[in-house]
């Protein structure tokens, strides 16, 4: 039994070792090597909105965030997206959901746990996504119904 | 066809000239006379060459080590300054950037124009002394002071209207169709109408930002 189970098992990884492993992410690089990092490509840089894919994602950031300090001493989003700072600077303000804590209590400034803007909103860029995604908006999915059915 | 001189009295003989030992002699006597007794002449052409030359040697001296201050290396060599102010600026596009120009320590933490200059290295002498005796040689040290250092410098940009920053970067020759839309807005709306100064909204571009509580603009 022992002596079956490890001719099995060295069988197994010798497969493994003769198979190039190639996905689709990795290319074909070697497991134990590191391949070329691809090129990194410019982000957005707009004031244009973006239409969101469903009512709860957040928006995602139009313009380049480069070198913008959010730590605890400082938080650049919010010089310009604060409450108090829309009027100069013409930006969206942080949403209401942003003020309250996890009782649903508004409090007067932004909730700690919502403070570090880039854990949700992030900057976009052209690249090519290495998995595919066949995600449809509910508003595209319902209009593939029939006409005149129930919505 | 003929002379006077065969026919009239006879042509005045010229004096004779000294000999040339005699004449030697007295240029000599001449000579040492000034030597010894100098006229004033000499006692000041002799003292506006030398303070001439002097003034060279000890202006270009002076600006030399002056312009030696104004280094990055020599602002580096200090540990306060590389390990927390200059390791800063590294990852910014003031030092490394797509066309290689690079914004070093002087550039714009000390005027261009002379008298300016000779100001903040008046100034400086503080922070030699700071130097000396440790004011912030711990990292602990420097982030307690390190919004009140801010703060000079963001006094002395307010005051000079971001002069070092315009040193290099000037409204008249910004083209802000080359601008991304916001910069664009914002360039219009406050900096070519004089409402705002650039520091006003380009705080820690170069170094980390001191806690901003309580600094306009901020949060």
């Amino acid at each position: 039994m022992m002596m079956w189970l490890a001719a099995m098992l060295a069988a197994g990884s010798s497969a493994l070792l003769a198979e190039t492993v190639s996905s689709g992410l990795r290319g074909p690089t070697p497991l134990n090597e590191e391949g070329p990092a691809p090129p990194m490509l410019p982000n957005k840089n707009t004031a244009d909105r973006e239409v969101r894919n469903y009512p709860e994602q957040p928006p995602v950031i139009p313009h380049t965030i480069d070198n913008y300090q959010i730590d605890l001493n400082s938080n650049k989003c919010l010089s310009c997206h604060a409450r108090a700072r829309i009027a100069e600077s013409q930006a969206p303000m942080i949403s209401i959901t942003h003020f309250m804590d996890r009782e649903g209590q508004f409090l007067a400034f932004v909730s700690p746990r919502r403070y570090f803007c880039t854990e949700c909103h992030v900057p976009q860029n052209a690249a090519n996504p290495p998995v595919g995604n066949d995600f449809v908006d509910i508003d595209s999915m319902l209009s593939r119904e029939k006409p005149g059915s129930h919505r | 066809m003929s002379s006077t001189t065969e026919t009239g009295a006879p042509a005045p003989v010229p004096d004779k000239r000294p000999g040339l030992l005699y004449r030697a002699w007295n240029f000599l006597l001449e000579l040492i006379d000034v030597l010894i007794r100098p006229s004033s002449i000499f006692g000041l052409g002799v003292l506006v060459l030398a303070g001439f030359v002097a003034g060279i040697i000890f202006w270009g001296g002076f600006n030399t080590a002056l312009e030696l201050t104004n280094t990055e290396k020599f602002c580096t060599s200090c540990h306060e300054m590389r390990d927390n102010v200059f390791d800063e600026l590294k990852s910014t596009v003031h030092f490394t950037n797509r066309s290689g120009v690079r914004a070093s320590c002087p550039d714009c933490h000390v005027p261009h124009n002379w008298t300016d200059k000779i100001a903040r290295k008046m100034q400086a002498s503080k922070e030699v002394w700071g130097h000396l005796f440790g004011s912030i040689n711990t990292r602990e040290k420097f982030t307690d002071h390190r919004l009140e250092l801010a703060e000079h410098e963001w006094a002395r940009f307010k005051a000079n209207d971001s002069l070092e920053c315009r040193n290099c970067h000037s409204a008249q020759s910004m083209d802000i169709t080359k601008q991304s839309p916001r910069a664009a807005d914002a360039h219009q709306r406050f900096l070519f109408t004089g409402e705002k100064t650039c520091i006003d909204c380009h705080k820690g571009i170069a170094h980390h930002l001191p806690d901003m509580r309580g600094v306009p603009g901020w949060q």
